[in-house]
């Protein structure tokens, strides 16, 4: 059983981003701060800065990503690292090598750094757990447990446009249970102080025990949404739309869909959040989505600086 | 060959003796405790000085990965496993490759057991025909090449025409029939107790009342059947509560708890830790403690090792991912003890869940050190406490939470009808 | 050589002479975070430059990021005007190993490049490790082994001198 933190070196620097849960607040708080110096050097002309020359760094994708691999990918071609993309299909895994063999090859590759997307929940884990002292390994998201770079930046976008967490109140709309961006968003909001954190879903799509998170539960979409500063709207996957969970995206939509007028009950100046890839007309109204209130564009911008905040503080650690 | 104990504590349950004094065997059998029989001469004298005696335990569930699984362990890896661990008897279920569905694979895992020389092996024969829920086996027959009771291993029997109607056969016979309750589709895709840690760590959970809801049908059918049902590694409060209330109620039922559930919870999940991955699952804080409380009292006659070696490439995966099961032939006495010294339970009564009340269960003869009985006997060091390490460990299996663990008792000497099995280095 | 700290505010009257009769309107002017920065604000108001004063930080520059990680309050480096053919004065408080102005002049050719970079610092004192030396100095002080020299500014905008131990920084 082992207890100590694994994202921590013995010195208690990060030595892994794993998962936001556990991270004291100072720590988010450097890497939010670290990534608003990133923003600056994305807007010159020359974005490049020499933190990362000479190290390699491995996307490993288990799980079919190019949005999040792409960003990733130019978060450390930014600091002048190294990339090498590897999309291995789980079923060549099947054929015999596992996932810690995979990751021993690699390692004797000299990578330095991983970023890691697998199916599985705790598969980070296992990996930080194995490789040596020098790698560093970054979750890019494990199976419902936790997105930490995504966690941050949504919680960097929200800095952005509300300044204070301790006087907001944010929601967040959809399958929670299947949500590893809930989870790490939900930690990070929790640890950096918002007094009011609600999650917003029938109740098939929340899980057990999810107050114990530190939110409050609300079934009823009108009543979840009265006067929140930040409405966060998470992606309904295909595959859960019809089946023992839900009925239909239709009646989905109907009951749990941002629309202009369920919007309208969040304050005036709310913004509007979601990880993307967006179903159009499932979770979200086109009109929100490319209304005013929504800030999903730019979040994308702010995951780039956030990425390269926590490579670079990885890195030197 | 005669032998003396000389000078051990002597605990045996179910003759409530607590007490230092020797113990004679000969031709396999007891034959004195205290006093020398007229004319005893040892060929072998072991002395017990600060040892326990007790009656070698009794294992209601050991997988010994034969036939079929010779890569996870073999018959003498786990055999000799057993005996170091003090077990003398052991009840192996039927989820061997193929199951146990054929008087001939019976017979020949009894044959192989014998030729060992180790502990006593009594198969459990599967209830259904390949444990598929569809067809009853020859359940006789299965009896008549000895076979103990019927079971399904993990597998749920999803047609309850089906469960009932294997249950009033077996009931026709008086065989008894173990099942492990869970329903076949409430959280069958889960891999952890459906509660606040794996909502944490985002793991599918398997809810409470997928035990409760499949006992409760398991215990109606029971009732109307009058079978002999022994439910396998109970996880839940509200699950030993019903088993209070069906056993005041008259109804011939028995239960078992896996020992790592004693000790456990779904709070030693940690960070993913796949040695915690078992079926069922580590439930919570209150679960556990339901459990203690049920074995203390006897509303769950037995502790038993749910011993599953694996090897440890299947562990070294992702929680989801990685195959359920713990080793445990070895770690039975030492949890139990652990169990008794933090229930504050004398040792005389702790034992007996390890000893006569699984013996009674089996419905065999053993469990005890009445005079004439088959020498079975366990000799350990109350004392004596190991590092749980790969290294310390028999089974080829080294998947346990308790690695790096200190355990107390550990075992010196092991007799199988009066044959010294086992001795410690 | 003087061993004995000068008054800070002296020895910024003398730089800002130095630098008085050679500044032209288009000169553009660069602190170096943050002791650079406080000189180089004053600098700026006092004579009164026209391009607007660029302030940056070098922690992404620093060849010493793989020993000692990146730190904690990085600022944002700023630079509100165009850099190719500039002559850019660039401004810190205490020059010693050089390594700082070797990081600071990488980023500077990051957004673009310069017609001339000179170097203005408050005081040099010495231990140069790279071949950098500044054009404008007010004063050139030995420093003890083991010991840093630290430029603070109070309240009201007062600068000062003191020592401080390596290991503060």
């Amino acid at each position: 059983m082992k207890m100590r933190n694994p994202q921590l070196n013995e010195n208690g620097e990060l030595q892994h981003l794993l998962t936001i849960e556990g991270l004291p607040r100072e720590v988010l708080t450097h890497i939010l701060d670290t990534a608003s110096s990133f923003v600056g050097v994305t807007e010159r002309e020359v974005k490049k800065v020499p933190l990362l020359r000479g190290k390699s760094v491995f996307n490993l994708f288990f799980e079919n990503s190019t949005r999040t691999r792409t960003t990733f990918e130019i978060a450390a071609k930014r600091l002048s690292a190294d990339v090498i993309n590897l999309n291995i299909n789980t079923s060549s895994t099947n054929k015999g090598e596992t996932l810690l063999d995979t990751v021993d090859n690699l390692t004797a590759m000299h990578a330095d750094m991983f970023v890691v997307r697998h199916a599985q929940s705790g598969a980070a884990h296992l990996i930080a757990q194995h490789v040596p002292k020098h790698v560093h390994v970054i979750n890019a998201g494990d199976g419902r447990h936790a997105h930490p770079t995504q966690g941050l930046l949504d919680a960097y976008t929200i800095r952005h446009y509300k300044k204070d967490f301790t006087a907001l109140s944010v929601a967040i709309v959809g399958d929670v249970l299947h949500s590893r961006v809930a989870r790490s968003l939900i930690h990070a909001l929790t640890t950096l102080g918002t007094p009011d954190l609600r999650v917003i879903g029938p109740q098939t799509l929340l899980p057990t025990g999810v107050e114990k998170l530190g939110v409050r539960v609300f079934h009823d979409m009108n009543a979840g949404l009265r006067d929140v500063d930040v409405v966060v709207m998470l992606r309904l996957q295909n595959e859960r739309m019809r089946g023992p969970l839900l009925p239909s995206a239709q009646e989905y939509f109907k009951y749990y869909g941002l629309t202009p007028e369920k919007l309208a009950l969040a304050k005036p100046d709310a913004i509007v959040m979601h990880p993307g890839p967006m179903n159009r007309g499932v979770e979200i109204d086109s009109a929100v989505a490319d209304g005013e209130q929504a800030v999903i564009l730019p979040q994308v911008t702010f995951g780039i600086a956030v990425r390269m905040a926590v490579m670079s503080i990885l890195a030197g650690n | 060959m005669k032998t003396q104990i000389q000078n051990g504590r002597v605990i045996d349950p179910k003759h409530g003796l607590d007490k230092v004094q020797d113990v004679y065997i000969a031709e396999g059998r007891i034959v004195g405790l205290g006093t020398a029989p007229d004319g005893f001469r040892p060929d072998r004298v072991v002395d017990a000085k600060g040892l326990v005696v007790m009656p070698g335990l009794v294992d209601l569930a050991a997988r010994l990965r034969e036939p079929g699984f010779e890569h996870k362990a073999t018959l003498q890896s786990e055999m000799h496993a057993a005996v170091a661990g003090g077990v003398t008897s052991l009840a192996c279920p039927p989820d061997t490759d193929p199951p146990l569905d054929e008087p001939g694979l019976v017979e020949m895992l009894k044959h192989r057991a014998r030729v060992l020389n180790l502990a006593h092996v009594y198969p459990l024969g599967a209830l259904t025909s390949k444990l598929e829920g569809e067809r009853l086996t020859e359940m006789a027959e299965l009896r008549d090449a000895g076979c103990v009771a019927f079971s399904q291993a993990e597998r749920p029997v999803v047609d309850t025409e089906v469960l009932w109607r294997a249950l009033q056969y077996a009931a026709t016979f008086d065989f008894a029939v173990w099942l492990r309750p869970q329903d076949a589709f409430l959280g069958k895709a889960g891999v952890a107790h459906d509660g606040e840690v794996a909502t944490r760590l985002g793991l599918p959970g398997i809810p409470s009342f997928a035990e409760t809801i499949a006992l409760a049908t398991l215990l109606q059918l029971a009732r109307a059947t009058g079978t002999r049902l022994h439910l396998c590694r109970l996880s839940t409060a509200e699950g030993v509560e019903m088993v209070r209330k069906a056993k005041e109620e008259g109804l011939k039922v028995s239960c078992d708890v896996g020992a790592h559930h004693l000790h456990l919870s779904e709070m030693d999940l940690g960070y993913f830790d796949t040695h915690c991955n078992v079926m069922p699952p580590f439930r919570s804080l209150r679960d556990r403690d339901a459990l203690r409380e049920g074995v203390r009292e006897g509303v769950i006659d037995a502790v038993c090792s749910d011993h599953t070696p694996l090897d440890e490439d299947v562990k070294q995966m992702p929680f989801g991912e990685s195959e359920p099961g713990a080793t445990g032939l070895e770690l039975l006495l030492p949890l139990t003890l652990k169990w008794a010294q933090e229930s504050k339970l004398p040792l005389v009564k702790a034992l007996a869940r390890v000893t006569c009340d699984p013996a009674r269960i089996l419905g065999i003869d053993a469990g005890h050190l009445g005079l004439n009985a088959v020498a079975d006997v366990c000799v350990f060091d109350p004392e004596g406490w190991f590092k749980v390490s790969p290294e310390t460990l028999k089974s080829q299996g080294k998947n346990t939470p308790f690695l790096g663990y200190e355990l107390p008792g550990r075992v010196r000497y092991t007799f199988v009808a009066g044959h010294l099995c086992y001795e410690a280095a | 050589m003087i061993t004995t700290l000068p008054e800070a505010e002296a020895l910024y009257a003398k730089l800002l002479e130095q630098l008085r009769p050679r500044v032209r309107p288009e000169t553009a002017m660069v602190g170096i975070y943050t002791g650079g920065v406080w000189l180089a604000e004053r600098l700026h108001a006092d004579l009164d430059l026209r391009v607007p004063l660029g302030a940056i930080d070098i922690s992404f520059y620093r060849d010493d990021f793989h020993q000692s990680g990146l730190k904690q309050d990085i600022k944002r480096s700023h630079i509100p005007f165009e850099v190719n053919d500039r002559h850019i004065l660039l401004v810190d408080d205490v020059l010693y190993t050089g390594r700082t102005v070797r990081g600071a002049m990488n980023e500077l050719f990051d957004y673009g490049r310069p017609a001339s970079i000179e170097l203005v610092v408050l005081v040099d004192r010495g231990g140069r490790e790279l071949p950098i030396c500044a054009q404008y100095v007010a004063e050139t002080i030995e420093v003890p082994a083991g010991r840093m020299l630290v430029l603070d500014r109070d309240a009201s905008g007062r600068l000062s001198l003191r020592y401080d131990d390596e290991r503060a920084q």
